[in-house]
């Protein structure tokens, strides 16, 4: 059964456990790859977690002029080849989910790479080994639609581009595609209205 | 790993073809109505064409250098055959991947922006800084790791050393030859100009017999160290493969070892095998040549960009910064981002939104946390819309 990944951001408690397992993987040891976010900082305990989605065809591997970042045949988007990412960062401003770090000291552009000396060999990559609120999973799709609520989605659009992701998001039935649009915690901005929530922190701050 | 964007596919084709079937094209080619395409030369074309140029300028540059041939030793013809033959594979996957659009465009900007000429002398200095930093002493590896750096240090400049003899050598443009009137003096000749004059017993005539060993002593060490890594580091043992990782190294470890045991066969054995070891370390440094356009070793033609890519990035900080359309904080040179849109409009990438904005205009922590309130405000709402139902 072939075993997959999937994101729940609202299930983020910010306990940034993900954040502190991620640098025990060996192919980055040392140095965290995970984002996490937290969405308002000043008036919200609002938090997410962002891990590299592995697209099909990955954006910042089209943009890459140096062609350092490579695929695996089972579909993990790798880091950049480190005798060749020549660090122009086209990759880290190009991605959509904004995933890929460049690091000044070795010139080089890391990012998560599912923990693929783990995965590569049947074990859950660190992060989800640890996160204690499901908001990052490694399953397979029968167990997880046997224990959780919610449809996996792995299609976006982002304006006239639509990405296919190996990794999964996590939202409610019947939605096929995740469309975005940019939106603020308060629900301002040039996208949709966030829903406002009665207890939501950052809209009561806001007088929402 | 499975290489997503380059050969067989054209260059700017990178992954699968649009859902209306057409094809993209290389830097943004046009499709006239009917799919035709406008007349004018493909990249394989060009890249045809570079390869072509590149080995008759290697002709040329054997036929003069070696004074019509006079200089050139026919012993070595194989590895003069095999140097121009690598010289054209090289020439033409570089020019496949400078018809890249990303890679045309830094190329270019690279170059415009170095040879501003108002800054063109500081430009020149600074090049001179990040040639010692990045190629001589090759700091940013050490700062990868200290291990990593020691193997590649000595590979890098072993091979170097090597070829910076082998190659004069094979082509005719150097030539080594006794003083007319004593045996004790040995000259050397460059292009038929005497460059050179030493006694055959001198630390000079040491060196220059045994650079090659030198050479190859230096490489034998670092692909030990090179092994030791590769055999210890767990993230490499779970990424490297053998065609692009491991089998470089047995193409240099097989070129120096038969390298060297020429030597010991000349030194210690009396030319035991030597014929034999001759020919035997020419098949290998033959290969290697053949293996320069296409695997590994190519990285040492595409690295230079990296000198190229700092001057565009000194040209973007001293320019308007680009802001994040969503938090209006900056998050790079504007130069950057602009030039961004229109590599991605040549690789068919289509950022721009409904609402007129364009996503690359937004910082990557704010499409991190996009992502998440949106996900965010689908459950809301299907949480609101549940207790609407549930209440009625």
């Amino acid at each position: 059964m072939e075993l997959n990944f999937f994101v729940d951001y609202h299930r983020c408690i910010g306990c940034q456990a993900c954040v502190q397992a991620c640098q025990e993987c060996d192919t980055h040891r040392g140095v965290s790859m995970i984002h996490l976010e937290t969405i308002r900082r000043a008036d919200s305990v609002q938090t997410a977690p962002q891990v590299c989605m592995h697209c099909a065809d990955p954006i910042c591997a089209r943009v890459c002029p140096a062609d350092a970042i490579k695929k695996t045949p089972d579909g993990v988007v790798q880091s950049s080849l480190k005798p060749r990412c020549i660090g122009c960062t086209n990759c880290v401003i190009a991605c959509p989910f904004g995933v890929p770090r460049y690091t000044v000291e070795v010139d080089q552009m890391m990012k998560c790479d599912m923990c693929y000396d783990r995965t590569s060999i049947g074990k859950k990559p660190m992060c989800a080994t640890v996160c204690p609120s499901g908001a990052l999973s490694y399953t397979t799709l029968d167990d997880f639609r046997r224990d959780r609520r919610g449809t996996p989605v792995n299609e976006w659009v982002f304006g006239g581009e639509t990405v296919r992701t190996r990794v999964f998001v996590v939202v409610p039935p019947p939605t096929e595609q995740m469309l975005i649009q940019l939106t603020t915690a308060a629900g301002g901005g040039a996208g949709p209205d966030t829903p406002a929530d009665r207890d939501d922190v950052a809209s009561l701050l806001e007088g929402r | 790993m499975q290489s997503l964007p380059t050969s067989p596919r054209p260059p700017g084709s990178v992954g699968v073809s649009p859902a209306d079937g057409s094809a993209r094209h290389a830097g943004g080619t046009p499709t006239l109505p009917g799919g035709m395409t406008p007349a004018r030369p493909g990249p394989f074309t060009f890249s045809t064409a570079c390869s072509l140029g590149a080995g008759i300028v290697m002709l040329l540059g054997i036929w003069f250098g070696s004074r019509g041939l006079r200089d050139f030793d026919s012993a070595l013809v194989w590895y003069a055959g095999a140097s121009v033959f690598s010289g054209m594979g090289i020439a033409y996957r570089y020019s496949m991947w400078l018809q890249r659009p990303p890679t045309r465009l830094y190329w270019r900007r690279g170059w415009q922006f170095f040879l501003n000429p108002a800054r063109l002398a500081w430009n020149s200095g600074r090049l001179a800084g990040l040639f010692w930093d990045n190629f001589v002493l090759q700091r940013f590896i050490e700062r990868r790791a200290p291990l990593r750096w020691g193997a590649h240090w000595l590979i890098s400049w072993g091979c170097l050393l090597a070829a910076a003899v082998t190659f004069p050598l094979s082509f005719g443009w150097l030539r080594f030859e006794t003083a007319p009137d004593s045996q004790e003096i040995y000259y050397c000749y460059l292009s038929g100009i005497r460059v050179l004059a030493f006694p055959t017993d001198s630390f000079v005539a040491l060196v220059l017999f045994h650079v090659l060993d030198i050479a190859a002593v230096m490489v034998l060490a670092g692909i030990s160290l090179s092994l030791v890594r590769r055999a210890l580091d767990r993230g490499a043992l779970s990424v490297q493969q053998f065609a692009n990782d491991l089998f470089p190294l047995v193409l240099l470890f097989a070129v120096s070892i038969t390298g060297l045991m020429l030597t010991v066969s000349s030194h210690v054995l009396h030319g035991t095998h030597h014929g034999f070891l001759s020919q035997f370390h020419a098949i290998t440094v033959i290969m290697t040549l053949m293996y320069l356009p296409f695997g590994k070793f190519f990285h040492v033609f595409q690295r230079p960009a990296q000198l190229g890519v700092r001057f565009y990035k000194d040209a973007g900080a001293a320019g308007e910064p680009a802001r994040c359309i969503r938090c209006g904080e900056e998050f790079g040179s504007r130069l950057h981002v602009e030039d961004l849109k229109l590599v991605q409009a040549q690789l068919g990438i289509h950022y721009e939104m409904p609402d007129g904005t364009h996503y690359q205009d937004v910082c990557p922590p704010c499409r991190r946390k996009n992502l998440a309130l949106i996900q965010d405000g689908m459950w809301r709402a299907a949480s609101l819309a549940s207790e609407e139902r549930t209440h009625g």
